[in-house]
């Protein structure tokens, strides 16, 4: 049995269960577009103010979104026990976190692919930087935030209040991932700046923490 | 094989003082013992025992606060988790996929990846492997009957099962029993826990008893000539 099997079944599992209770997408989209509708209309900004305003925002708005993406993750695992199953299995620990984090990496990217048209839309959004730009730190970004959030959503599973530390742990480390993010599309949306080393800060970010939790999981799965 | 020449034979599940705290209440204390291959255990215990603790540090799934355990001859259970199957207190199975569902995606886990092992696992007790109904919308002796489908797929030498009749009826819990028997009479080494002993007095053959964290005897069967798969009916 190989590693990239497992991560390959769980995938598919959880991309089943998903498509049929549908509880992620559904909570995301809901958030996400409450957040998009509610900031428009409280500060109702210009196309030149949205420029310099989109980038925070979309990426909160992702941030907070994923979240609940996240805490769903796990959350499924510990109904009936099922870890208990993976745990006695001879399969690999990181298989299971590389799943993981690969179906909510693809969660949040539907949600990101579903609310870009409407933040275009609300926000009379238009990029003066190249678009690909755009897609590369959106690619990256969401990775930044999924592989850490799977890891900590893993290791707040067995607390109490799992739903409010999960946040509490992510957001501070994700901080120079999201001002990577931020200032990036800010720097893509306005053509001020040069966004390259906000994205090569996303790309070690990434690199980093993806092989720190590859590295750590397997403590994390079998801790007590 | 009886208890008297069970001693020259390699055990399969070797405790070596085994210890067991959460916080400062001891669940396990100081087990050492051996259990031989090819038999079936029943570990009885009032609640608190430390009967699923017990399993559960076997299993791996739990590490002793002192002391070892050792499974077929290798001392982290991960080494052997591919010959050894465990069935928790809790089913272990998703309710959002149907039970082929669950028993491939499992034994995708142990790679195997014939749907055909699903089905025969299926079969084997007793569950029809096109039924399509989710796990959720199972009974509960259909969700022990997968769960214990789920425990036997890989077909492994030693088998942990806690509290495998809970919340099963009686036919139920007598048809699991007897498949535990035919199981058991292929060579496999079974361990049960479970409150409801007379259930597996047929075809047990010892009975382990704990007590406030410890096996405070061990009494083994005599059992009936008559093959245990006569039981149930059909032979596994």
């Amino acid at each position: 049995m190989s590693s990239m099997s497992v991560t390959r079944a769980t995938l598919m599992k959880d991309l089943r269960m998903e498509w049929r209770s549908k509880d992620a997408i559904n909570s995301m989209l809901f958030f996400s577009l409450l957040v998009v509708v509610i900031f428009s209309f409280a500060f109702n900004p210009t196309a030149e103010e949205s420029r310099l305003i989109a980038g925070g925002l979309i990426w909160v708005a992702f941030l907070f979104a994923a979240v609940v993406a996240l805490n769903q993750t796990w959350a499924r695992e510990l109904r009936n026990q099922v870890l208990d199953a993976y745990r006695v299995s001879p399969a690999p620990p990181n298989a299971l976190f590389l799943a993981k984090a690969l179906g909510n990496f693809l969660f949040v990217a539907v949600l990101e692919v579903l609310m870009a048209p409407l933040f275009v839309v609300f926000y009379q959004l238009r990029s003066v930087g190249p678009l690909w730009q755009l897609v590369v730190v959106a690619l990256l970004g969401t990775w930044a935030l999924v592989v850490n959030g799977t890891f900590f959503a893993a290791m707040s599973i067995r607390t109490r209040n799992r739903e409010i530390m999960l946040p509490l742990i992510l957001f501070p480390i994700s901080i120079p991932a999201l001002l990577a993010m931020v200032d990036s599309t800010t720097g893509i949306l306005t053509g001020e700046f040069s966004p390259d080393f906000w994205i090569k800060l996303l790309l070690v970010y990434d690199v980093i923490f993806t092989a720190v939790c590859l590295l750590l999981f397997e403590s994390v799965l079998n801790a007590e | 094989m009886t208890g008297t020449n069970a001693s020259s034979i390699q055990p399969v599940v070797v405790l070596q003082n085994l210890v067991k705290f959460f916080g400062r209440f001891a669940a396990l204390r100081d087990i050492s013992d051996s259990f031989a291959p090819g038999r079936l255990y029943v570990i009885v215990g009032d609640n608190g025992a430390g009967k699923s603790t017990l399993l559960r540090v076997v299993a791996g799934l739990m590490q002793p606060s002192q002391g070892f355990v050792k499974l077929l001859g290798a001392k982290p259970a991960r080494e052997v988790a591919n010959r050894v199957g465990y069935m928790g207190h809790a089913p272990l199975l998703y309710d959002e996929l149907d039970g082929m569902e669950n028993l491939c995606y499992f034994a995708g886990l142990y790679g195997l990846d014939d749907e055909g092992v699903c089905r025969r696992a299926m079969e084997q007790v007793g569950l029809d492997p096109q039924l399509e109904r989710r796990v959720g919308q199972y009974s509960q002796g259909m969700r022990q009957r997968l769960s214990l489908a789920r425990a036997v797929l890989h077909d492994p030498e030693l088998m942990l099962l806690d509290e495998p009749f809970s919340n099963v009826d009686v036919h139920s819990a007598q048809e699991m029993a007897a498949i535990l028997g035919r199981v058991r009479d292929r060579g496999k080494t079974i361990f049960v826990v479970t409150h409801q002993a007379p259930l597996v007095e047929a075809v047990a053959d010892e009975f382990v008893q704990m007590a406030a964290g410890q096996i405070v005897s061990r009494k083994p069967m005599t059992r009936s000539a008559q093959p245990v798969s006569t039981v149930a009916g059909e032979p596994l």
